[in-house]
């Protein structure tokens, strides 16, 4: 199947597709001109679908910016030439967008631009769940939020004509389980065609100067704008209603949604059901008709109580006498509100609709342990953990970064002890340094979390001379994510894509000590963390080795697969098993009842960082067949 | 199966396995499968930091009425799961008493067995605890794959001899294949299919 092909598709058809797919035909079809991205879950498979329909057409230009606010800025300018423009990033990009996305509906964007967050309830792999809703409120942006991948494109195309007819941007809203989303899809024909327009700038369309007294009028303009399309979202066809004139009525958004409808199938006295796709600006008048119509509305939505508070001021604005219930425990706000969590919801809030107990209570959920996330076999920061731990002592301070090097805090590494967010770990360590004469510093930062956001934290140590040992794990490539590319990735002569080095980059800012090894070099990557670490000042070790996940799979493609294999030797083998508690390598298996080591051969990848652990040698490589006769 | 029944058929199936086993293909197989066989499928892959060995799930609703993608706890008519250990978590979370397991009989140790932390999932564990919960168990082992990114298809494979899966032909499974693959790899799983 080749997902590029199917997206350029010129007639009317449909298709299984995930919400991710699904929103780059809608761009498609929508003429959409320029995408960009910092890549993050849960939208990296949005780049994927733009990139496979690269390879046979152009509709659109598209990059991975530096990091998401370059990818809104760039979107942004495109637009102000007249440019349809779509950026998208995970919920936290937009923390690091929001320093100029703030700024957006103060300007008037002349080409569209449609901002999709990929927001995560349930952390699924995010260091918070935040929602996303609340910067809808500060930046006066327009918000639709769709359930499943249908609602994806057709809230994607509705997003464009509000952008378009308001030059105002657009968010939406896609959380997890409908990015990942499957189901069948129509889609429209392609009939936009772009008329080859040049560069339509012009500061009369702005102004574009949002500083002192031009905020006032611009701030105005946006309120007016935003009155405007709440008219719309009044009669909006994603705000609809579900009515069987019953006393009780449920306001819901998203995906929840659909949990909800799978629930009230249970029970016979259904409640009516106020279904909202455009969260902000809210149907203000919609929603207070729908209370004043029912004794008790019951406000669901996923994470914070964003529509509670609204819907419960403008009820008292018009002086409703209806009970309203919402969020009051703690565990409302949290989570994904999928069956059992809006089962648990729904039970403590009407118990008397009738709803039965979950069929597994979530505490059983709980008690078994989750399988631990790993490096992968042949990982190079599985050999650089373990060799930068043998240059540490028990009290130096880690402090780790987002990577996949952040699983290192995990057993057996233990290596990175403080997270917040991309690039803090400079910032950070120079805090832990301050007053700090017995306990060194190191941080880590990986290659493409360098260009993302590290520089300035690094560039704050440098000049104020912070006692800090960095280590920068590169491996080519933006690995958590899927494998995207970044600044230092490798060049490309065709689209001019240039590689920057980082060591290049440490050195043009004055690091004097940088240290570059390969980690499967163990013992010299130990010494030059030593050598780092006896450096007064700012120091870097770059502990470089190929992403082998991304290395292994490109082989494959070429036909290409490993020929070698990890073997240990019963001989020699005194069951140490240094290769499992101190390395982790998951190719590594204990035989429970007798405790011998052997090698996983689904899983080993013939890699050898492994040989250098073990005390007694018992491990070797060797020829698959060879090792498969042992 | 006559018209009625294909109206009438509902099911959730659970699948679930260790990131890199190859869930993902799993679940796009058997959703296009189910949509060639003429049912409304909806589906969703939850794979967090699935790359990185950790548990991946996916879950296929099958049948008009389903609402949300995702399966509640305890609702999964079939549990199709690739690792024992994920086995037998699927068994005592997502599966329905009564319900169907189907497993590849491999495991991928997790850290906190291999260093003692807990107790390896065994064979027997899994069949008293089906027992348990009037679940029925196969396993099933593909020898001589030449490939271990091909167990998935094995034990689709092992699934349809075994008639576990209500409303699908082979032909359902083939025609997905002829989507999703070409070529050798197209040929490779389609040897496998035909046992």
């Amino acid at each position: 199947m080749d997902i590029g092909k199917i997206l350029l598709e010129k007639e009317p058809f449909s298709d299984i597709m995930m919400g991710n797919a699904a929103v780059v035909r809608a761009m498609i079809e929508a003429g959409v001109e320029v995408v960009t991205t910092y890549p993050g879950s849960p939208t990296p498979e949005i780049a994927e679908a733009a990139r496979a329909v690269l390879k046979y057409e152009s509709p659109f230009y598209f990059e991975y910016s530096t990091n998401e606010k370059v990818a809104a800025e760039v979107a942004f300018g495109a637009s102000l030439n007249g440019r349809l423009s779509v950026v998208f990033f995970k919920s936290v990009g937009l923390n690091v967008a929001s320093d100029s996305v703030v700024q957006f509906s103060l300007l008037e964007p002349q080409g569209g631009l449609v901002i999709i967050l990929g927001d995560d309830p349930g952390a699924n792999s995010s260091q918070n769940e935040q929602d996303n809703r609340h910067f809808a409120r500060m930046t006066n942006i327009p918000v639709l939020e769709p359930a499943d991948p249908q609602q994806v494109y057709e809230m994607f195309i509705e997003a464009v004509e509000i952008s378009v007819e308001n030059k105002m941007p657009v968010f939406l809203r896609m959380t997890t389980h409908v990015c990942h989303a499957k189901s069948r899809v129509s889609f429209g024909d392609r009939t936009i065609v772009r008329s080859g327009r040049g560069p339509s700038f012009d500061p009369d369309f702005g102004e574009y100067i949002p500083l002192t007294s031009a905020v006032a009028p611009m701030k105005k303009r946006s309120i007016l704008k935003l009155g405007k399309i709440r008219e719309r979202s009044e009669n909006s066809r994603f705000n609809y209603l579900t009515d069987r004139n019953a006393s009780k009525g449920i306001i819901i958004c998203g995906l929840p949604s659909l949990s909800l409808s799978d629930l009230l199938s249970e029970i016979e006295d259904k409640p009516d059901v106020l279904t909202i796709g455009m969260v902000w600006p809210l149907p203000l008048s919609f929603i207070c008709d729908f209370c004043e119509n029912h004794d008790e509305v019951l406000i669901i939505e996923e994470l914070d109580d964003f529509i509670e508070k609204e819907v419960k001021a403008a009820a008292f604005d018009r002086g409703l006498k209806l009970k309203i219930i919402g969020k009051t425990e703690p565990d409302d706000f949290i989570g994904e509100l999928n069956q059992q969590n809006l089962r648990h919801f729904i039970n403590s809030k009407w118990p008397e609709l009738g709803l039965k107990s979950p069929a597994v209570p979530l505490s059983a959920l709980t008690e078994i342990k989750p399988r631990p996330a790993q490096l992968c076999p042949g990982c190079g920061h599985r050999s650089a953990f373990y060799a930068i731990k043998k240059a540490l002592k028990e009290d130096d301070i880690t402090v780790a970064d987002i990577g996949c090097h952040t699983l290192g805090y995990m057993r057996p590494y233990e290596f990175g002890k403080v997270l917040l967010s991309m690039g803090h770990s400079n910032g950070t360590g120079a805090g832990l340094s301050l007053f700090n004469r017995t306990r060194r510093i190191v941080t880590i930062l990986g290659d493409s979390t360098f260009f993302h956001a590290g520089l300035p934290g690094i560039i704050n140590a440098v000049r104020n001379n912070h006692d800090i040992t960095l280590i920068v794990m590169e491996n080519g490539t933006t690995a958590m994510t899927g494998h995207q590319d970044h600044a230092g990735s490798k060049a490309d002569s065709e689209s001019g894509k240039k590689k920057i080095s980082i060591k290049a980059v440490l050195e043009g800012l004055g690091v004097e000590a940088v240290y570059e090894v390969d980690t499967y070099s163990q013992s010299s990557l130990t010494k030059a963390v030593d050598d780092a670490l006896a450096v007064k000042g700012f120091s870097v070790a770059i502990a470089r080795h190929p992403c082998m996940l991304k290395f292994t799979r490109e082989n494959r493609h070429r036909g290409i697969t490993p020929d070698r294999q990890a073997g240990i030797d019963p001989a020699k083998c005194k069951n140490i098993e240094a290769c499992i508690k101190v390395f982790g390598c998951p190719s590594f298996m204990v035989n429970k009842e007798t405790g011998s080591i052997s090698v996983n051969k689904e899983l080993c990848i013939g890699d050898g960082s492994c040989v250098q652990v073990c005390p007694v040698s018992a491990i070797g490589i060797k020829k698959k067949n060879e090792a498969e006769h042992e | 199966m006559n018209n009625t029944e294909l109206k009438n058929l509902s099911l959730n199936i659970y699948m679930s396995g260790v990131g890199g086993q190859g869930i993902g293909v799993l679940s796009e197989v058997l959703i296009r499968a189910y949509d060639d066989a003429g049912y409304e499928v909806k589906g969703v892959d939850t794979h967090g930091l699935a790359q990185r060995g950790g548990k991946v799930e996916s879950h296929l609703r099958i049948g008009g009425p389903a609402g949300s993608p995702l399966i509640e706890p305890g609702t999964a008519d079939i549990a199709v799961c690739l690792e024992r250990t994920e086995a037998y978590r699927a068994l005592v979370t997502y599966l329905k008493p009564g319900g169907v397991l189907i497993y590849y009989n491999t495991s991928w140790q997790s850290l906190n067995v291999r260093i003692g932390d807990e107790k390896e999932v065994t064979e027997a564990l899994i069949k008293t605890e089906a027992e348990n919960r009037t679940s029925s168990v196969y396993e099933i082992l593909t020898e001589n794959l030449p490939d271990v990114r091909l167990q998935n298809i094995g034990l689709l494979a092992g699934a349809l001899r075994e008639d576990l899966l209500p409303g699908l032909a082979s032909a359902n499974i083939e025609n997905a294949l002829q989507v999703l693959f070409s070529g050798d790899v197209l040929s490779s799983n389609l040897e496998i299919l035909s046992g």
